[in-house]
């Protein structure tokens, strides 16, 4: 499918200061195998010829794997397609004449820095409190020194696969970052290196997500339906027993 | 000029008598010492945690949201290392051999030896940071085969062992970060390095969010920030990968090495429209079970599955019957170019050739080439809306690594004193071509294992070094000239956008100094690139201002940075009369059309200097001398 048109309502805002609002756009003469990000491309270069500000958003990689991009697409953070990013999203799944509604994630603690863009920085402040394991270089003994079913290392690995992009924060109705602190802790705890500081690290890491200002989960499992890397909210479950078991063992 | 400072001695001895020998500094000097590291990727995240926890006060830089998204994110394949845990006879040595010779013998020996000696401990240091590499039934680390070599010696994360390396690595920065040892600056982006007496001693940051201008003293700086393959627009590489940083180096005296080295990947997901915004990689693993193909009519538009075989060339495995489909990524990304000018390509743009598992699905199963290749398929699934399993890939070479970089000695030091350059950033350790699974190494190498020792050298020195105040008035005129820059890119007021005059250079660089070259045709480009250069500089437009995030201006910057260093690559790859891994020149190949390397006249690095606005850079150059290893002609027939 060439020539199709869509009509856009993009979410404007000047910089965290300023009251944002909807913006209409109508673009036409797309192709079906550009991708979601493309589009917004060629949407931008007409605003720039046309003398505007381009629309501001999150991208780099676009390969689905650096976690920049965060948009809620129709609802939806990272639109229609399951486990997929918004950057590998492509038209081919949209309509002709489909009206698109593009906004920032929405959260608290998601403050918007302009247009699309959002400060996630508190993400990086929950890895900082505890989400690893303290070895220095050159310290580690050999690769092989530690054996790890293969049970564990699958487990470890569905949870490490998490690329940071709060898309579970933009579903979750309480703006809860459960299921992106759950994987990391869950991942950690699932291996033998893990061990020493298993405790410590997940108390540190979940009173880091609640000083954040995070939400609290009730279990309503959207986090795992919008999360582009369809991370499993069992994950959320282990960080709860963990949790648990840290604070009676105290 | 040029000295590599390696050390004497046999080549397998050379590093650990360097490290016994390197002057130490004290832990009560260490805390008065700042290290700049500008990127987060392998490199500079690796090299951020560990000089962290030796002791040295480091200033990490990122233009990213957050360190850990930097492009080795990207990379899916895996990492080598000469741990030889499947017991197939790999060494060092044999690490070593096939990286200089994968290279096409125009690599360091000594720098190519030590990165084969410290792959080994990269391994057990990723694991020991909870990194989920793959694991065989019994617990023990696995291993898979990579191209061009003749034993496993790769480690991988399923498609995804550069995200789990690189978060590994920013957990570690993360820790040191929390300690206060490491202060970390997201978002902001190096506009220049300041240099007081000949000496690298800080930078010149903006800060994207606020378009505000920094200064910031170390005493060193260091350079990790990846390469520079979107000079060519389309490449894998993420959109703001860019060379920046380097090229303000390279103006500050730190000359750039054979920056003509760049990697054209054959399987990659062809471009589909003048709107691609950038190209996607499909692991070389697929070439593993796939067969490349293209119809023996020119023309054809049958439907792939409606072409017999007897009408299918099949065109490595009949131009290299020895290696067929698994010849080198340099081999394979010139044979489909030669098919698709010759008219012989396939899909809309006749720019594609077929990579078909049909005969894998006949032979193996589906369910098996799904349990291989499964998060390929659905890859390419997704962006192209084709199901692999029933109709042919398509697929074309994209431009994906540059071998070249900054100028490095063997401590990693640029020819500017206190000015390091690590990882994919340097040119130091491929030579003409690097092999699968080695740009994840060569990135942890430099920050974990090598950096942190030879940096030593010089800041044992510097102890008496007082920290300089960002009052100096070498730092006032660096962001002086900064912010006049950007002043200026945004008073131009033109026609033309920054996305439009990147897609100009990346026709012209793709076009004359892609995947083949000859002497015409860059000359023709050069002129061209010129007029590029005053276009930009009178007809851009860049919206906004420059107090506040404003992407357009960053982006303005950078090309117009990615115009100048396109000029270099052009003078670097006339100069280079031969043939040599990726730089292959159509006047220097043999009567079969195969790359014809000229070890008499050119087993050197090309390490340009900058001589100043509109002049000719100048050449030095590097000799390579073997004494390991015998250059050979690389054959696959």
């Amino acid at each position: 499918m060439e020539n199709f048109s869509i009509k856009l309502k993009v979410w404007r805002q000047k910089n965290n200061k300023s009251q944002g609002k909807f913006v209409d756009y109508d673009i036409d003469d797309l192709n079906e195998h550009m991708s979601f990000l493309e589009m917004l491309d060629v949407l931008n270069e007409r605003l720039i010829s046309s003398r505007e500000e381009p629309i501001a958003f999150e991208h780099d990689c676009r390969e689905g794997i650096c976690g920049s991009c965060s948009m809620v697409i129709n609802g939806k953070p990272h639109g229609p397609l399951k486990g997929t990013t918004t950057c590998q999203l492509h038209m081919y799944h949209f309509n002709d004449g489909d009206n698109i509604t593009i906004e920032p994630w929405r959260a608290k603690s998601f403050p918007v820095i302009k247009d699309l863009v959002v400060d996630r920085t508190p993400f990086d402040r929950i890895i900082q409190s505890g989400g690893y394991i303290s070895v220095n270089t050159g310290s580690a003994p050999d690769g092989n020194a530690i054996p790890i079913s293969q049970e564990d290392a699958l487990y470890a690995f569905d949870a490490a696969a998490c690329i940071g992009c709060g898309a579970c924060v933009a579903a979750c109705k309480n703006a809860s970052a459960s299921l992106f602190v759950s994987a990391k802790i869950s991942q950690l705890a699932s291996l033998p290196q893990g061990q020493p500081e298993r405790d410590k690290r997940v108390v540190a890491m979940v009173d880091q997500m609640e000083a954040e200002g995070f939400g609290h989960c009730t279990n309503t499992g959207a986090c795992e339906a919008e999360c582009p890397k369809e991370i499993s909210q069992e994950y959320i479950r282990k960080m709860n027993w963990e949790y648990h078991r840290a604070n009676i063992k105290g | 000029m040029l000295d590599s400072r390696i050390p004497p001695g046999d080549l397998s001895s050379k590093w650990s008598d360097f490290k016994s020998k390197v002057p130490l500094v004290s832990p009560a000097n260490k805390q008065n010492l700042d290290i700049i590291i500008i990127g987060t990727g392998l490199a500079g995240a690796s090299a951020a945690s560990s000089l962290a926890e030796m002791g040295y006060n480091v200033k990490a830089f990122c233009f990213q949201d957050s360190p850990r998204r930097a492009h080795s994110i990207a990379a899916q394949g895996g990492i080598n290392a000469a741990k030889n845990y499947q017991n197939d006879g790999d060494s060092v040595y044999r690490l070593f051999y096939d990286t200089i010779k994968g290279g096409d013998y125009r690599s360091r020996e000594a720098n190519v030896h030590r990165l084969a000696e410290v792959s080994t401990n990269i391994i057990d240091q990723c694991v020991a940071q909870g990194v989920p590499f793959a694991r065989e039934y019994g617990g023990t680390l696995d291993n898979r085969s990579f191209g061009g070599v003749q034993v496993s010696r790769t480690f991988y994360a399923r498609g995804q062992t550069g995200q789990q390396l690189l978060l590994g690595a920013y957990s570690a920065l993360s820790r040191q970060i929390s300690k206060g040892s490491v202060q970390m600056y997201n978002r902001h982006e190096m506009l220049d390095v300041v240099m007081i007496d000949g000496v690298a001693r800080g930078i010149i940051a903006r800060n994207l969010l606020t378009g505000q201008y920094e200064r910031h003293f170390g005493h060193a700086v260091v350079l990790a920030t990846g390469g520079y393959g979107n000079v060519f627009y389309l490449s894998t590489n993420a959109m703001g990968s860019n060379v920046t940083a380097a090229w303000k180096a390279y103006k500050k005296g730190a000359m750039f090495g054979n920056p003509c080295f760049t990697q054209i990947h054959p399987t990659c997901i062809p471009v589909s429209g003048d709107y691609q915004s950038k190209l996607t990689l499909m692991s070389e693993s697929l070439r593993n079970d796939g067969r490349i193909w293209v119809p023996i009519k020119k023309g054809d538009t049958r439907d792939p599955k409606d072409i017999p075989e007897d009408e299918r060339d099949y065109y490595l495995e009949r131009r290299y019957p020895a290696f067929g489909n698994l010849v080198p990524r340099d081999i394979a990304s010139r044979a489909a170019k030669e098919r698709c000018d010759e008219g012989y390509g396939v899909g809309s743009t006749k720019m594609a050739v077929y990579l078909d598992f049909k005969d894998a699905i006949s032979s193996m199963g589906e369910d098996t080439v799904r349990s291989r290749y499964g998060n390929l398929f659905q890859m390419y699934n997704k962006i192209t809306g084709d199901d692999p399993y029933h109709t042919p890939m398509r697929i074309y070479p994209a431009v994906h690594y540059t071998m070249g970089g900054l100028w490095v000695d063997y401590n990693l030091m640029t020819s500017v004193p206190g000015l390091y350059s690590i990882g994919e950033s340097n040119f130091s350790d491929h030579g003409a071509n690097r092999l699968g699974a080695s740009a994840l190494m060569q990135g942890l190498a430099d920050g974990y294992f090598v950096l942190p020792y030879t940096i030593g050298e010089f800041l044992s020195k510097d102890i008496r070094t007082e920290r300089i105040s960002t009052d100096d008035e070498h730092f006032v005129k660096a962001e002086k000239k900064a912010r006049k820059r950007n002043e200026t890119l945004l008073e131009i007021k033109g026609t033309k956008s920054v996305e439009s005059l990147h897609r100009e250079l990346g026709k012209i660089m793709w076009d004359n100094c892609g995947m083949s070259r000859n002497e015409k045709d860059l000359k023709k480009a050069l002129v061209q690139i010129k007029n590029l250069k005053n276009s930009f500089w009178s007809d851009v437009f860049v919206p906004g201002s420059d107090n506040e995030l404003n992407t357009e201006l960053e982006k303005a910057g950078r090309v117009a940075d990615f115009i100048e260093l396109g000029e270099l690559m052009i003078y670097d790859a006339l100069d280079r009369n031969e043939s040599c891994g990726g730089h292959f020149r159509e006047e220097y190949q043999t009567e079969e059309g195969e790359a014809f390397r000229d070890d008499e006249n050119y087993t050197f690095v090309s390490a340009w200097e900058f001589k100043g606005k509109d002049k000719e850079p100048k050449l030095h150059k590097e000799d390579l001398d073997y004494k390991e290893v015998t250059p050979t002609q690389r054959s696959y027939k």
